[in-house]
């Protein structure tokens, strides 16, 4: 292999962190708190199939292809939920949405 | 420095500096192109190690499907986004923190990771066949030993589907819908009155 597996560790870690901050930093903004954990997703998928490439093992890439099931049916539905939303109170910020709360 | 390491570098580099302007965009919409940038380049990466199906199918299901329906969901939306972003600032340096210490420690994890000596006469459960090309192998897998998963990863979407027209769908009343069945039924002798009108007089 050209490439040492250390090098996709690293680039999915950052992704990673990277969705983590998403999180924190845009904590109003329902919308760009689930592309952060997309592409949370996404740094977890690279590390399945690089280590399934380097260990010779396909179970990893099966494993990633039920991820990815997940998280696009992860994906369809919290947006259903946002629009639904959206419909009753006029606002999608994280903070309004309070109402169990009592 | 081979040709693989440099388009390694390429595609990695993009792909994190499309996760960076995902998180980070004032426009939503940009965020949304951003992250299908970040998932070509991952793709891309999937590709340079052997998995050829996974990045098709990323680039079909994301970029095809997931991303387009943010896009619509962002354009659908009337938003205000300046007010969402408020916080940004406030919140940066918290997230920054955060984000630093796991980044360290995912560091401090991949720095003394090592394949354990008692691991490597281990056999491989699933070992990629000779010969046969990366979209062989899988479905070889996807349907014999996977089957039931296979299966109940079909449910799982089904269930997406069936849980988002739900969530989505509106009855709104007073809003008069062609309803087919009523107008399939409609019999002549119900409808159609044939009446005998009298010159000079009306009916």
């Amino acid at each position: 292999m050209a490439i040492p597996i250390s090098h996709y560790l690293t680039v999915a870690a950052i992704l990673f962190t990277l969705g983590i901050f998403g999180i924190f930093v845009n904590r109003k903004n329902v919308i760009i708190i689930l592309m952060s954990i997309e592409l949370m997703l996404l740094a977890i998928n690279i590390n399945l199939v690089a280590f399934s490439a380097y260990l010779g093992d396909l179970a990893g890439q099966v494993f990633a292809m039920f991820v990815l099931t997940v998280a696009a049916a992860e994906a369809a539905i919290g947006l259903a939920i946002l629009v639904v939303y959206f419909r009753n109170r006029g606002s999608i910020e994280v903070e309004d949405i309070s109402l169990m709360r009592g | 420095m081979t040709v693989p390491l440099l388009v390694f570098y390429l595609f990695s580099a993009v792909a994190v500096a499309a996760g960076a302007m995902v998180i980070s965009a004032r426009n939503p919409v940009h965020s949304v192109l951003f992250l299908i940038l970040a998932f070509f380049n991952g793709a891309g990466l999937f590709v340079l190690v052997g998995a050829e199906f996974l990045a098709m199918v990323l680039v079909v299901v994301y970029v095809g499907a997931v991303a387009v329906l943010f896009l619509f969901v962002v354009m659908m939306l009337d938003i205000n986004f300046v007010r969402l972003r408020e916080g940004f600032l406030q919140y940066l340096p918290i997230g920054a923190l955060i984000g630093l210490i796991l980044l360290v420690e995912l560091f401090l994890v991949l720095g003394t990771w090592a394949l354990s000596p008692a691991a490597i006469g281990v056999p491989i459960e699933r070992p990629m066949p000779l010969g046969a090309t990366n979209i062989e192998a899988l479905g070889d897998l996807f349907y014999t030993d996977y089957f039931y998963l296979f299966q109940a990863a079909g449910l799982i979407l089904l269930v997406a589907i069936i849980g988002a027209i739900t969530l989505t769908l509106r009855v709104r009343p007073r809003v008069r819908r062609q309803q087919i069945a009523e107008q399939v039924h409609r019999r002549e002798e119900e409808t159609v009155d044939l009446r005998k009108v009298q010159p000079g007089s009306g009916i």
